[in-house]
């Protein structure tokens, strides 16, 4: 089973190499990355540059980030060290059942309720950064809140009871012991979240705007770089089919940087602790 | 549609193919007509496809399909295909219900478009900024529009893009500062059709050769039809047939 995971990572890998780079080698690896015109089917001068889909991607990505950390580590810790068990017990399963919502639901509503309230209270058109961000920050929380949970309750007791006793406070022993215990843990939820956040195509989609234009603010329209692929797939032929294999490429080695990054992060920090 | 046309031959599967394909603004007319044909001609199967009109013409090309489905007019280096008109299409320019401006000149379409007009009250509407909202490249309705309207200019990079008329619709009916194009026969009464250059966009109209954004449907061959595609291509121009897609909201060929 494992192998076969493993071979189906290394074709779907070979693949989208296959079909994508090439194309960036005819369109320069440079300009594919950093030119931000977009022409795919402009007959005289075809351009395939990605720059503003990427930038969407981290901004809206970040954006999501921030809310689901913020709120999902924040009710992760309510519900390990301030929450009695039972509560635990009927709030945790009632959070995974988020997770379980189909995504062009979320995308639904985000546009039904969220981009009319942003254009009516903020201003610009609702079709934002901001409401892909937030879309996205909710749809992330049910995976970063459960994997939390389970590494804060994986930490031995005595380490809680041992701070107690040292005559630190229920918060400190909160964030200076059970946090630091948990910190592997954590981080596992947040990459895990951020995947989630970086690949969601349909509810970033319908909130987002899908302008091909670098955002200079969170009420700016964005298309980040899956949207990219799934709007154009349809009647993409030729070089412009193509381009959206590289643009595939790209999101796949942000990603794989972004999952490094986070390993390295997550061990190095851990490595002075014993797990 | 197209799954009511495909599955109309589910119990069937037998007799010669048809193969039609090409693009998807044809693709549900063509599929519901061709529900109907296989319905009346055992025997005779026609088989409706997607995949955009660029891939049906090169389609015929390769002899894997008889027919191919086109939602623009051939482009000069697409020689030696026969083309057969069978309907036409208005492209409408939507806004909101609760916009005042009532029309637009091709020109002020083009430069709203382009950009160089980004609020309403340099067309006779109120002091608001234009959010455009635009389809995707490659898209059909897309290319028609660009042709029609555009010429040379470029579409702003600040539109929205939406990948359907129903996106688009959905986008367009909820912002009053909206403006959007698609099908005729998509707008439904929920949004307001502008006129264009004082023409309004009504079936009628587009009938008349007045109403100035059209763009035809067109089977396309190779040299002459097989027979069954002969026949599919007659049934299709037939009055009971182009009074189906009258019905759907397309404009008849003739």
């Amino acid at each position: 089973m494992a192998f076969a995971a493993i071979a189906g990572l290394a074709l779907i890998t070979a693949f989208i190499f296959k079909e994508g780079f090439p194309l960036m080698v005819k369109a320069g690896l440079r300009d594919f990355i950093l030119s931000d015109e977009w022409r795919p089917l402009d007959r005289l001068a075809p351009r395939f540059g990605i720059f503003p889909m990427i930038v969407g991607s981290l901004a809206v990505t970040a954006g999501a980030m921030t809310i689901g950390v913020v709120f999902g580590v924040g009710v992760a810790i309510l519900l390990t060290q301030f929450c009695p068990p039972r509560l635990v017990g009927l709030l945790k399963p009632a959070i995974e059942l988020l997770a379980g919502i189909p995504s062009v639901v979320y995308g639904f509503m985000g546009l039904v309720v969220l981009v009319p309230f942003i254009r009516e209270h903020l201003g610009g058109s609702g079709l934002s950064v901001l409401a892909a961000s937030v879309v996205l920050g909710i749809m992330v929380l049910p995976t970063v809140i459960s994997i939390s949970v389970d590494a804060l309750q994986a930490v031995p007791r005595p380490y809680y009871e041992g701070s107690l006793a040292l005559g630190a406070t229920e918060w400190q022993t909160t964030h200076m012991v059970m946090l630091r215990a948990a910190r592997s843990g954590i981080v596992a939820a947040i990459i895990l979240g951020m995947g989630r956040a970086i690949g969601e195509t349909m509810a970033v989609i319908m909130v987002a705007g899908n302008t091909i234009a670098v955002p200079h603010g969170p009420l700016d329209s964005v298309r980040t770089l899956t949207s990219n692929i799934a709007i154009e797939m349809n009647y993409a032929a030729g070089d412009h089919r193509k381009a959206l294999f590289a643009t595939g490429v790209v999101l796949f080695v942000i990603i794989m940087l972004l999952n490094t990054a986070a390993l390295v992060l997550s061990r190095r920090r851990a490595g002075g602790g014993h797990r | 549609m197209g799954l009511v046309a495909l599955c109309g031959g589910c119990g069937g599967g037998k007799g010669e193919v048809v193969r039609v394909v090409g693009s998807t603004s044809v693709e549900p007319f063509a599929g519901e007509l061709a529900a109907e044909f296989n319905r009346n001609n055992p025997g005779l199967y026609v088989e409706v496809q997607g995949g955009g009109s660029t891939a049906g013409i090169k389609a015929v090309a390769d002899g894997y399909a008889q027919i191919g489905m086109c939602s623009r007019s051939l482009k000069p280096e697409e020689t030696g295909f026969t083309t057969i008109t069978i309907a036409r299409d208005g492209i409408a320019i939507v806004v909101n219900q609760a916009n005042k401006v009532g029309g637009l000149t091709r020109e002020q379409a083009r430069d709203i478009y382009e950009g160089k007009i980004g609020n309403w009250k340099d067309v006779g509407g109120e002091d608001k900024a234009i959010t455009l909202v635009t389809r995707e490249e490659g898209s059909g309705t897309r290319e028609a529009f660009e042709h029609l309207v555009m010429g040379a200019a470029r579409i702003a990079r600040a539109a929205k893009t939406q990948n359907s008329n129903g996106a688009v619709r959905q986008l367009v009916k909820g912002n009053e500062d909206a403006i959007g194009y698609m099908s005729l026969g998509q707008v439904h009464g929920e949004l307001k059709a502008l006129t264009v250059d004082g023409v309004k966009p009504t079936a009628e109209e587009v009938l008349a050769g007045k109403y100035p954004l059209v763009r035809p449907f067109l089977f396309v061959v190779k040299g002459k039809p097989g027979d069954a595609a002969q026949k599919f291509i007659d049934f299709v121009l037939s009055p009971p047939a182009q009074a189906i897609l009258e019905k759907e909201g397309l404009v008849r060929a003739k």
